[in-house]
């Protein structure tokens, strides 16, 4: 089966480089959803990669899969220089601390029956670091930088906060141990327009004050475009096409990604939701038995003969704007089979 | 089947009960198996005839030649609330969730309600609706639908007004539908009860409304459950519940939270177009300016349990005047913005609302406030034009809201900093 290719990968020193991962669940009776298939991602230093596509498209399963729970299926995850998905055991449990999560919701992510304090200090508990008052002092500091008061907070429970304050929460039991990568998952998805923007802002800071690597997973493309330097478009376990932000968002160039650029609302009346048109309709297809070829033809307005029998391969169409279709908006079609496949560089 | 359920197990129970009371012109009780499933059908109806009042059968009446969409005279008054206050004791003392909200809507009007978590909306929806709490509940105000007073009826009532004139959407797709009662089931239900539909008919209605809310395979879906659909198709359905009966007001309360921004546009859409074909009023309940914007002809800004700002939504977009309405604006990432533009995220919290501050609730969170707003609290009161109200003493884009602005600008209020230093960037 043609891969999706891999021309997007850049040169050089990635901090994280996934390779061809795939990832499938078993759905009994010999049946698999196939949640992840043979995406490829490259994240340098100090690079925040946006991850966006609908529910159901395996976004968060990719975050996870880097993160090793669960194991992918096959590909590689090299992180610094070491292949994550071969390592087992304490060797893996070594590395995780450099790589922290934070999760859509904020209030179930949290133990409810621990105090703030000891839930941010359990990671340093965990690794040993410091003596319990110096651990505290982190502590402090630590919520001081994401806006918490350690004395007026530090003893209550998280169904004292608020949801915003929850996330704060988790981001600094994220940020003690001082990682290198964070992988947000959905962080604002569950908040309000008023505290998402506060949250945005606090991660834009923490990722100058910690220097991060980021990779933020969304559905919300207004929200992706604004934290992102990179942004990578998912759809149904593959990707469609990555691109820097502003890029991507004013010259789409996937089918899918138009379309979902054009179902963000709107904040101004002039624009009548109804005219935009070009909104998806139809549903995600079953990632049991996901459709020959391209994945997005079934919902595609432009999608042909070829898009069924022909499994496009991700190209560079533009300087840094890579796209994975045969039939790009605003670009020549891609070239016949076998000069594609020459270039995905021996995917087969 | 899952008639075979209750018929079991209600029939030991339901025969006693019938037996006092029976008049001589039902069935009798000691009949042959296959003729007591009618039985207790006919007795649940007995049961249900005289609960329905006259007001009920002719409105009833009124419906059937009324159900399709018809040019109604606009402008026609449907809603009407009236200084609404609903409060909750809780241990620490009164929370105020709504405090004193008047509004009104016309038929087949729109209405947007905004506010962040916390700010009164959804206790809003649900006063209207009746739907509170028995206990602990404090209200007070007026909500007149069609001239009718709806507050202080009892649940027994309101059930003639539920789903038949108004009904409701919540946030939550699968919470709101039934897990063990097929998807059929549920949208037949009220169809049969409040339509008196036969079972037939209403099987025949609910697979039409599936179809126009734009579920492919109806016919499939009607036996499967909730858990069985995706989010987007769960909100469907139940839309195509709430619409079933021909509400004349539909509360959509935060519809599309739960979902994504595809399927959000889909459902909006549909919304629009099924208020729009139906002659319907609604209400739109949301967190997000971007929903409402271009849906609805009116938009009501919530804080603490107030309106503060209401006008149409051409008016409010384009010349708001409650700095908190430019703040909710102001905190939504926009696409055009080039990436890492930092937003403007309204500093602090919503008050506590057992503890409401003195004066402007806002005051503390506001780049404008000034001395008055911490001592004395704004009325709502209409500005320049007909239909545009505001409760602010310093409003935007006034000579006092910016001579307000400068002078703490130059004091270094950090919330006027804050809001500034983010429009250079944006700018």
């Amino acid at each position: 089966m043609a891969g999706i290719g891999n021309a997007h990968l850049r040169d050089g020193k990635a901090m994280l480089r996934v390779e061809d991962l795939v990832v499938e669940f078993p759905a009994g009776r010999f049946r698999r959803v196939h949640a992840v298939s043979d995406v490829s991602l490259d994240v340098l230093e100090g690079e925040t990669l946006g991850l966006v596509g609908e529910s159901g498209c395996g976004k968060s399963t990719t975050g996870r899969a880097i993160m090793q729970f669960p194991r992918p299926t096959s590909g590689s995850v090299i992180f610094e220089g070491t292949d994550m998905s071969r390592l087992g055991g304490e060797e893996l449990r070594r590395v995780r601390p450099r790589m922290q999560m934070i999760f859509q919701d904020p209030i179930s992510s949290l133990n409810p029956r621990r105090r703030l304090r000891d839930i941010v200090a359990e990671p340093l508990a965990i690794w040993g670091v410091g003596d319990k008052s110096s651990r505290q002092q982190t502590v402090r500091s630590v919520l001081e930088t994401v806006g918490l008061d350690y004395d007026a907070a530090g003893g209550r429970r998280p169904h004292e906060f608020s949801g915003g304050q929850c996330q704060r929460i988790s981001i600094a039991r994220a940020l003690v141990l001082d990682p290198k990568l964070l992988i947000c998952d959905e962080p604002v998805s569950a908040l309000d327009v008023s505290v998402q923007a506060q949250i945005l802002n606090l991660l834009e800071d923490m990722k100058a004050r910690y220097h991060l690597t980021m990779i933020f997973i969304a559905h919300d493309l207004a929200v992706v475009k604004n934290v992102s330097d990179r942004v990578a478009v998912m759809y149904l376990g593959r990707l469609c096409e990555v691109a820097p932000p502003d890029d991507l968002y004013d010259r789409p160039t996937h089918p899918y990604t138009a379309a979902l650029i054009a179902s963000i609302p709107v904040p101004n009346p002039e624009i009548r939701p109804g005219m935009v048109g070009r909104a998806l309709t139809a549903e995600l297809p079953s990632p049991l038995d996901p459709p020959s070829g391209c994945r997005f033809r079934t919902r595609c307005p432009r999608a042909q003969e070829r898009c069924t029998d022909e499994e496009p391969v991700m190209r560079e169409i533009a300087p840094n704007h890579f796209v994975a279709c045969h039939f790009p908006l605003g670009a020549p079609a891609a070239p016949e089979r076998e000069p594609a496949a020459a270039s995905a560089g021996g995917a087969t | 089947m899952s008639g075979s359920g209750p018929v079991g197990d209600g029939e030991p129970a339901g025969g006693l009960a019938d037996e006092p009371g029976k008049d001589g012109a039902g069935p009798g009780p000691e009949e042959p198996a296959p003729r007591r499933r009618r039985t207790i059908r006919e007795r649940l109806k007995r049961a249900r005839v005289p609960a329905i009042p006259e007001a009920m059968e002719r409105r009833r009446l009124r419906r059937s030649v009324e159900r399709l969409p018809l040019e109604r005279p606009e402008g026609e008054l449907l809603l009407d609330v009236e200084d609404l206050r609903t409060s909750f004791s809780t241990p620490r003392g009164m929370v105020r969730a709504v405090d004193g909200v008047s509004f009104s809507i016309d038929r087949g009007q729109t209405l947007g309600i905004v506010g962040e978590s916390g700010s009164g909306k959804t206790v809003l929806s649900r006063s209207i609706m009746g739907l509170l709490p028995a206990h602990n509940v404090e209200r007070g105000g007026q909500v007149r639908f069609e001239g009718q007073e709806l507050t202080g009826l009892p649940s027994s009532e309101m059930r003639h007004i539920w789903g038949v004139e108004i009904a409701m959407v919540f946030q939550d797709p699968m919470t709101s539908l039934n897990p063990v009662m097929r998807i059929g089931r549920q949208i037949t239900e009220g169809l049969r009860y409040h339509l008196g539909q036969s079972a037939g008919e209403a099987r025949e209605n609910a697979v039409a409304l599936l179809q126009s809310v734009g579920i492919p395979e109806p016919e499939r879906r009607m036996r499967q459950y909730a858990h069985e659909l995706s989010g987007g198709m769960r909100q469907r359905v139940t839309i195509a519940i709430a619409l079933a009966c021909g509400p004349k007001l539909l509360l959509a309360d935060e519809p599309t939270t739960a979902l994504d921004v595809t399927v959000q546009a889909q459902i909006l859409n549909l919304l629009q177009e099924k208020q729009r074909e139906r002659f319907m009023a609604m209400i739109l309940v949301t967190h997000d300016l971007g929903v409402v914007a271009g849906r609805t002809d009116e938009i009501a800004v919530m804080y603490a349990g107030k309106i503060v700002e209401k006008a149409s939504t051409a008016v409010l977009f384009t010349q708001m005047r409650m700095p908190y309405t430019e703040a909710l604006m102001r905190s939504i990432p926009r696409v055009e913005d080039h990436s890492h533009t930092r937003l403007l995220a309204i500093t602090g919290r919503p008050p506590d609302l057992v503890n409401p501050p003195p004066g402007c609730r806002f005051a503390p969170r506001c780049p404008y406030a000034q001395e008055r707003c911490t001592v004395e609290e704004p009325p709502l009161l209409l500005g320049d034009t007909e239909d545009h109200a505001f409760a602010c003493w310093y409003p935007v884009g006034t000579k006092e809201g910016q001579a307000a602005l400068e002078r703490n600008l130059s004091a270094g209020r950090p919330q006027t900093l804050a809001a500034v230093a983010s429009t250079q960037v944006a700018s």
